[in-house]
C-alpha cells in the first residue's frame, strides 16, 4: 500500500496534459487474460489492477507512453497508441 | 498538398541529427514531433560519448547544454547483503576533449532543435504521425493530424516502439525478447553535495552501473550518473525475465529497493525526486537490427534499434546522431541522382557499414547471449561478495590463512562454471 502512494506521488511531479480519449484500451472479453495480470506487475506507472475476479482493468492518467503493455500483450489484447499530439507526458529533464 | 524534400518524424537526437544535416544543406526538411517540445518524450539513463560523432557535427559541441564531463566509472556488484564496487579513475578523463558527459534530455533536445531551426528545418510539435502513406508500395509522405505531408523520402526517427516501420513494412510488432524496460528518477541535490559525495570537482561527474540484487537476479542492472545539480538513478529490467521470473515482484518496488539499499540511500539522501520517467531500451543488439530503409524510407536511431548493452557500458546516443547523420548524407546522394527507390537508399546501410555504428555492433553482438546468462545477475555477485566478506572478517580467535579462505568458494565445479561462462569473453 505504501509503495502505490509512492508510486502516486512520484507521478504526481511529472507533467501531463491531458488527452480527448484514452490512447491504451483493453480488447473487450479480453480483461482475464494472463498477460494482462503480468502487466500489473511489470507497468512502471502501476496503472494495470486486477481485481477479485482476475480480471485487469487499465487507468491510462499518469502513462509514461514507456510501450511496457505493447510488447508484452500485444495488440489482440490492447489496442494501443500513442496519444495524440501535445498531450500524455511532457518530460521536463528526460 | 504540401511537398517537402524530406519528412522526419520525430525530434530525437536521430530525426534532428538528420534534420540538422539536411537542412544544412539547403533541403526543405520537416520534423514532426508528438511531444509539447522537442525532447519532452525522450529519455536516457543517461550519458553521451562524443568521441564518435564530433567530428560530423563540429559546431555543436561547444555550446551543447551538455551536465558533467565523466571522470569516475563505476561498477559495483550487489548482493543480498553486501557489494562490491570497483572505482575507475584516470587523467585522460579529465583531460579535454572530454569523452562522456552526463545528459538531460529534455534540455538538449529543446536546444539541439533551436540549432536545427536556425539551419532552416521547419519544426512543427505537438503532432502525432499517424501513417505512412504509399503509393505503389513506395512511402510517399506521413498523414499526421488527419493531414497529408508528403515527402521524396520520409526518415523514421520515431523511437524505440517504431510504429512507423511496423506500418511501412519494415519489421514486425516488437517482441519482449529484444527489449528492456528502463525506470529512471531525477533526483534533485545541490552540486556542492554531488562534488562532496562523488569525490569530484567543479563540473566533473561520475557513472556508476549495479548488477546483481538490483534486478533480483533477472537481466539487467541499476545506474547512476551525475548531473550539474541532480542525479539521474534508475533501473533497467529484461521485459522477458520480468514475464518469466518476475513472480510477485513490481517494477516500481525494485526500484525503491534500489533506492533503499545503504550503497544508493546515502548518496541520495536530502536529495528531491522532481521527475519519474520509464522508457524501453532495445537490447538485441546486431542479430535484431530492423532492415534500415525501404522504398522512400529511411530508419534510424532507437526506430532501428541502434542501442548497444557493451557490458560494462551501454550506448545508444551516439548511435542515434550518427544514423540520423548518415540517413541524411543518403538523402543528399539520393537526390543529386533524383531516385529515392530502395535501391538508392541502401547506399545508408553501405555508409552506415563504413562507420563506427555497425562495426560496433558487430564487433560486439555476442554481448546479448553473453550477457543473458542468469549467473552475470545472482550467482557471481552472491560469490564474490562472500569472498570479500570473508576476507575482511576478523573473528574473536585466530584468523584463517587467506588462500584457503578464497580456495573453498572455487572447487572444481565451480571453476569449470566459470570457465564454461567467461570463455564466452573471448567472443567479444
Amino acid at each position: 500500500m505504501n509503495e502505490s502512494m509512492d508510486l502516486k506521488a512520484k507521478l504526481g511531479l511529472d507533467v501531463f496534459k491531458p488527452g480527448v480519449a484514452a490512447h491504451i484500451k483493453i480488447r473487450t472479453g479480453k480483461e482475464k487474460d494472463p498477460r494482462l495480470r503480468k502487466m500489473a506487475m511489470i507497468c512502471p506507472a502501476g496503472l494495470y489492477i486486477v481485481n477479485e475476479q482476475g480480471e485487469t482493468s487499465l487507468t491510462i492518467d499518469g502513462c509514461l507512453e514507456c510501450g511496457t503493455c505493447r510488447l508484452v500483450c500485444g495488440n489482440d489484447i490492447l489496442e494501443w497508441t500513442y496519444p495524440e499530439g501535445g498531450a500524455g507526458v511532457q518530460l521536463r529533464f528526460g | 498538398m504540401e511537398k517537402f524534400d524530406v519528412i522526419v518524424v520525430g525530434a530525437g537526437l536521430a530525426g534532428l541529427g538528420a534534420a540538422y544535416t539536411l537542412a544544412g544543406q539547403g533541403l526543405e526538411v520537416l520534423v514532426l514531433e508528438r511531444g509539447d517540445y522537442p525532447g519532452a518524450k525522450n529519455v536516457t539513463g543517461g550519458r553521451i560519448y562524443v568521441n564518435p560523432v564530433r567530428d560530423l557535427f563540429p559546431d555543436l559541441w561547444p555550446e551543447a547544454p551538455l551536465e558533467r564531463f565523466i571522470v569516475h566509472e563505476g561498477v559495483t556488484l550487489m548482493a543480498k547483503e553486501r557489494s562490491v564496487a570497483i572505482d575507475y579513475a584516470g587523467d585522460e578523463l579529465r583531460q579535454e576533449p572530454h569523452q562522456s558527459y552526463s545528459i538531460l534530455r529534455a534540455r538538449f533536445d529543446r536546444w539541439f532543435a533551436e540549432q536545427v531551426e536556425a539551419k532552416g528545418a521547419m519544426i512543427l510539435p505537438k503532432i502525432r504521425v499517424e501513417n505512412v502513406i504509399k503509393e505503389n508500395g513506395k512511402v510517399v509522405g506521413v498523414l499526421a493530424g488527419g493531414d497529408e505531408l508528403h515527402a521524396d523520402v520520409v526518415i523514421a526517427c520515431d523511437g524505440v516502439l517504431s510504429l512507423l516501420g511496423e506500418q511501412a513494412g519494415l519489421h514486425p510488432v516488437a517482441m519482449p525478447h529484444n527489449y528492456a524496460l528502463g525506470i529512471k528518477e531525477v533526483i534533485a541535490l545541490d552540486a556542492e553535495k554531488i562534488n562532496d559525495r562523488f569525490h569530484l570537482q567543479g563540473s566533473e561527474g561520475a557513472a556508476r552501473l549495479f548488477i546483481g540484487e538490483v534486478t533480483k537476479g533477472m537481466f539487467g542492472g541499476g545506474f547512476l550518473y551525475t548531473n550539474k545539480e541532480s542525479v539521474s538513478l534508475g533501473i533497467v529490467i529484461g521485459i522477458e525475465d520480468m514475464m518469466e521470473k518476475g513472480g510477485n515482484l513490481e517494477a516500481p518496488v525494485l526500484m525503491e529497493s534500489f533506492k533503499a539499499r545503504p550503497e544508493i540511500a546515502c548518496l541520495i539522501r536530502g536529495g528531491a525526486t522532481v521527475e519519474y520517467a520509464a522508457h524501453l531500451i532495445p537490447e538485441g543488439g546486431f542479430k535484431a537490427l530492423h532492415p534500415l530503409h525501404g522504398d522512400g524510407i529511411l530508419i534510424a536511431g532507437d526506430a532501428a534499434g541502434f542501442t548497444l548493452n557493451m557490458g560494462f557500458t551501454v550506448r545508444g546516443m551516439e548511435y542515434a546522431l550518427a544514423s540520423g547523420y548518415y540517413a541524411a548524407k543518403t538523402v543528399l546522394k539520393a537526390k543529386e541522382m533524383g531516385s529515392f527507390d530502395a535501391v538508392t537508399l541502401s547506399e545508408y546501410g553501405c555508409l552506415l557499414q563504413e562507420s563506427f555504428v555497425l562495426k560496433d555492433f558487430q564487433n560486439f553482438q555476442a554481448t546479448p547471449s553473453f550477457m543473458n546468462n542468469p549467473r552475470f545477475f545472482s550467482h557471481y555477485n552472491e560469490l564474490n561478495g562472500n569472498i570479500f566478506r570473508d576476507i575482511y572478517s576478523v573473528p574473536a580467535g585466530p584468523k584463517d590463512r587467506l588462500y584457503p579462505t578464497v580456495r573453498k568458494y572455487l572447487g572444481l565445479g565451480e571453476m569449470w562454471g566459470m570457465f564454461k561462462d567467461f570463455r564466452e569473453v573471448t567472443k567479444i
